[in-house]
């Protein structure tokens, strides 16, 4: 069984060293076949040189893609060389490493084709802003309406899929805050989701995708990008 | 010939020669300078025709022929950026498929 974890690294110069040995760390002691791959988003800062000299496969993006298209670059990798699992990990060591195991454990037994580690199911950990929570309420309350499935935390970034899964996301991944639209592509290409709970951390480094002033862009954004998708694959068939 | 007639029909043959030229140096590609010949074209037509711009606003039913160029221009405009912002979303989506490809040939290249 192979596993890739994806890490989208954009200015993590001081984070990514340590995410990169925590989830190797893990691989060790759990036993488990991790290959660690970083895709860089053509960052400002030296995290180019630093992934080129951690045990891990190094992506570097000629232009910033932003995080949608990171992140598939990653899955594109982990489609072609025939990982079974794609795990994506935030660069900045707000996901702890320790959580994946669990998410693995969770698709095995399950059955499940894309599990997401949510920090809402228990009161653990980080709990972000109010704000990022409403948003978070409004996407939960869009999923089930559009798809009728309750996701928790539609905005984590931390979450497993598998072969089929990745099959689909090399062809087609949303670019910009690609979180909740993914949920709802996932859904219309009837794979099954779940969710575990997981602590998180506050972020170590760099800075959120979703800063506060773009945040009521970012609703109207998704929202949009939402529908649009919910369309497109709907009536497609 | 009125002297207003001249300089529009000067200033339009001036601006097609424009276009041909951009085209000929590969600064504009053919298929988004359509476009602008058509207008162009429609320009000289209608200092020509001095009357016309009567005939065709009563014909669709505007009373002040001024209006129906100021409508015409914006609705050609609009349409017209729609479509650079097509261009451009696919520019967009082709130059991410370009870097990720990169990104994924360079460490193949470098692996061996």
């Amino acid at each position: 069984m192979k596993i890739a974890t994806i890490v989208p690294a954009y200015n993590e110069e001081k984070a990514i060293a340590n995410v990169v040995s925590d989830i190797l760390l893990v691989a060790q002691s759990q036993n488990l076949a991790i290959t660690v791959i970083v895709v860089n988003d053509c960052s400002k800062d030296s995290t180019s040189e630093i992934i080129s000299k951690l045990n891990c496969v190094a992506l570097d993006l000629p232009v910033n893609l932003g995080i949608g298209g990171a992140v598939q670059t990653g899955f594109k990798y982990a489609f072609e060389n025939g990982f079974d699992y794609a795990i994506q990990i935030d660069g900045d060591g707000q996901h702890p490493a320790s959580e994946i195991p669990k998410l693995i454990n969770a698709s095995k037994e399950n059955n499940l084709d894309v599990v997401i580690g949510s920090r809402f199911m228990s009161k653990e950990g980080f709990q972000s802003s109010a704000v990022r929570r409403f948003g978070i309420k409004y996407f939960k309350w869009l999923n089930r309406f559009l798809v009728g499935i309750k996701i928790n935390d539609s905005t984590s970034g931390l979450r497993l899929i598998n072969k089929k899964t990745l099959e689909i996301v090399s062809e087609y991944y949303p670019d910009e805050y690609p979180e909740p639209e993914a949920i709802i592509l996932y859904s219309l290409n009837k794979l099954k989701i779940g969710e575990v709970s997981v602590n998180m951390k506050e972020r170590q480094g760099g800075v959120s995708s979703i800063s506060s002033v773009s945040s009521i862009y970012y609703m109207f954004k998704v929202t949009l990008a939402i529908i649009y998708t919910f369309i497109r694959i709907k009536f497609k068939k | 010939m009125f002297r207003i007639q001249v300089i529009a029909i000067v200033t339009s043959i001036l601006f097609l020669l424009y276009i041909v030229r951009l085209i000929i140096k590969g600064k504009l590609r053919e298929e988004y300078s359509i476009v602008w010949i058509v207008c162009t074209v429609i320009l000289i037509l209608f200092s020509f025709w001095r009357d016309g711009l009567a005939v065709v606003s009563d014909l669709v039913g505007v009373y002040s022929p001024p209006n129906l160029v100021l409508i015409a221009t914006i609705f050609a405009v609009f349409i017209y950026l729609l479509h650079l912002s097509v261009v451009v979303s696919k520019l967009h989506s082709q130059n991410k498929q370009m870097a990720q490809d990169i990104a994924l040939l360079k460490e193949k290249m470098e692996k061996k």
